[in-house]
């Protein structure tokens, strides 16, 4: 990258530039704004101003619109200590709702229809690949990071330290749903018969392309924030 | 895939007359002829051959540095020697082949097919699965641990794991669910087999 678009790119992530600036530059930020409760028609204002209007911390917003953008993105150990990062676990709860209520139902609804062509042969194992796939995200969304996770995140902002669990299993409890995810894709791609619905196979290869890109990004925000902020934490107590 | 050949050769009439018997070979193209081999190894890169005939006498003393060096730079490509001239068994050595002067016809279009035998074969390799890896595919599909897997073939773990790794390479695939489902497509697997 050339040191002038380093610059521009620069400006860009910063509160005096326009939301709407913000998003031409990198337009798969805009699926974050429902996550932070951001309202459309922001207009021309500063991502400052829009941040403001929608309660939403203008540092952690920007931090995470650039781990989002560049995955080689660290943020800086000060944002982690200065910035409100009390909007950090709303966000996260509510991507995981957006898996779970939106994207999650768009896949199955496409692959239903491709289960239903494959009649009695592949049909019933494809229904049983699947969701035994949805059981592992369920799993690992509900009940490992909203319920075990999460609650022990708020304990510890709140001053007390649960000696349940440590921040450091996290980083090792990554699981392979995104593997399954591209899995998936190959056996739909590859290694189904090929007349089988053509065009609603590559309809929701694309799909399932644009998710697992999503669910990878989400990832780098739980890996290069989330836990380097709860390790602060965790140090910060006695 | 084609194979590629570059032609390594001062004089014309040998040069001339090898060319036109490897042309004549449907899967042999020669892709550039060089008359000594100063720009060898741009050539090879710039072609994406993947044999190379070569006379020896062009390199003289430095014909083992030259090879081995060619060797290690395009580790890709079969390097054949075209004796020309009586040459000591030594200078020959270094080389993946021989044509000789002398060699009928039928005896080169021979020699030239066993040449690049090995880079077919590794080719293949690379996509289908080999007869154990299918045997391990079959044994985690059905839902069987590493460690079972390694006492019923009689190898170890670290085999298991390999062939393992080698399936997710070769099929895209890395989960026992997904690997499952690929299994039973390609009926390598009934489902009544599943536990």
């Amino acid at each position: 990258m050339t040191d002038d678009i380093m610059a521009k790119k620069k400006d860009l992530f910063s509160k005096e530039a326009k939301l709407a600036e913000l998003i031409a530059g990198d337009r798969k930020l805009l699926q974050l704004l429902p996550r932070f409760g951001i309202a459309l028609g922001f207009g021309d204002r500063s991502i400052e101003e829009v941040c403001r209007m929608n309660h939403v911390g203008t540092e952690l917003f920007l931090t995470i619109c650039e781990i989002y953008s560049d995955s080689s993105f660290k943020p800086l150990p000060k944002t982690l200590h200065h910035a409100d990062m009390s909007g950090l676990l709303p966000y996260l709860k509510a991507s995981h709702q957006y898996y779970l209520n939106e994207r999650f139902p768009h896949l199955e609804e496409h692959l239903q229809r491709i289960i239903e062509a494959c009649g009695t042969k592949y049909g019933p194992m494809l229904r049983h690949f699947y969701d035994e796939y949805k059981r592992e995200v369920m799993r690992h969304i509900q009940f490992y990071e909203e319920e075990l996770v999460f609650p022990y995140i708020e304990a510890l902002r709140n001053g007390q330290r649960p000696d349940t669990y440590q921040i450091e299993e996290f980083r090792h409890n990554h699981t392979n749903i995104q593997d399954v995810l591209d899995d998936m894709m190959n056996i739909l791609l590859k290694y189904l018969p090929g007349d089988i619905l053509p065009k609603e196979r590559i309809e929701i290869s694309l799909d399932i392309m644009e998710l697992s890109d999503d669910l990878n990004r989400h990832s780098l925000i739980e890996d290069h924030l989330l836990i380097p902020y709860v390790e602060s934490l965790e140090n910060a107590l006695p | 895939m084609r194979n590629r050949v570059i032609l390594c050769e001062a004089s014309e009439i040998i040069a001339n007359g090898l060319a036109e018997v490897i042309d004549s070979m449907a899967q042999f193209d020669v892709v550039a002829r060089l008359d000594n081999p100063a720009h060898l190894s741009e050539k090879i890169l710039a072609t994406d051959a993947n044999l190379v005939i070569i006379d020896p006498s062009l390199l003289g003393f430095q014909n083992k540095e030259f090879v081995t060096q060619l060797g290690k730079e395009h580790p890709g490509i079969t390097l054949v020697a075209l004796a020309t001239s009586c040459l000591d068994h030594a200078m020959l050595a270094p080389y993946g082949g021989v044509i000789e002067l002398h060699d009928t016809r039928s005896k080169i279009i021979g020699k030239m097919n066993e040449f690049v035998k090995g880079d077919n074969d590794r080719k293949n390799d690379d996509v289908e699965l080999s007869k154990r890896e299918t045997d391990v595919l079959i044994a985690v599909a059905k839902g069987m641990m590493n460690k079972e897997i390694a006492d019923q073939m009689n190898i170890s773990i670290h085999t298991v794991i390999t062939h393992r790794k080698n399936i997710t390479r070769k099929t895209g695939i890395k989960s026992v669910s997904g690997l499952t489902v690929y299994a039973l497509l390609n009926n390598l697997i009934d489902e009544n087999e599943l536990i």
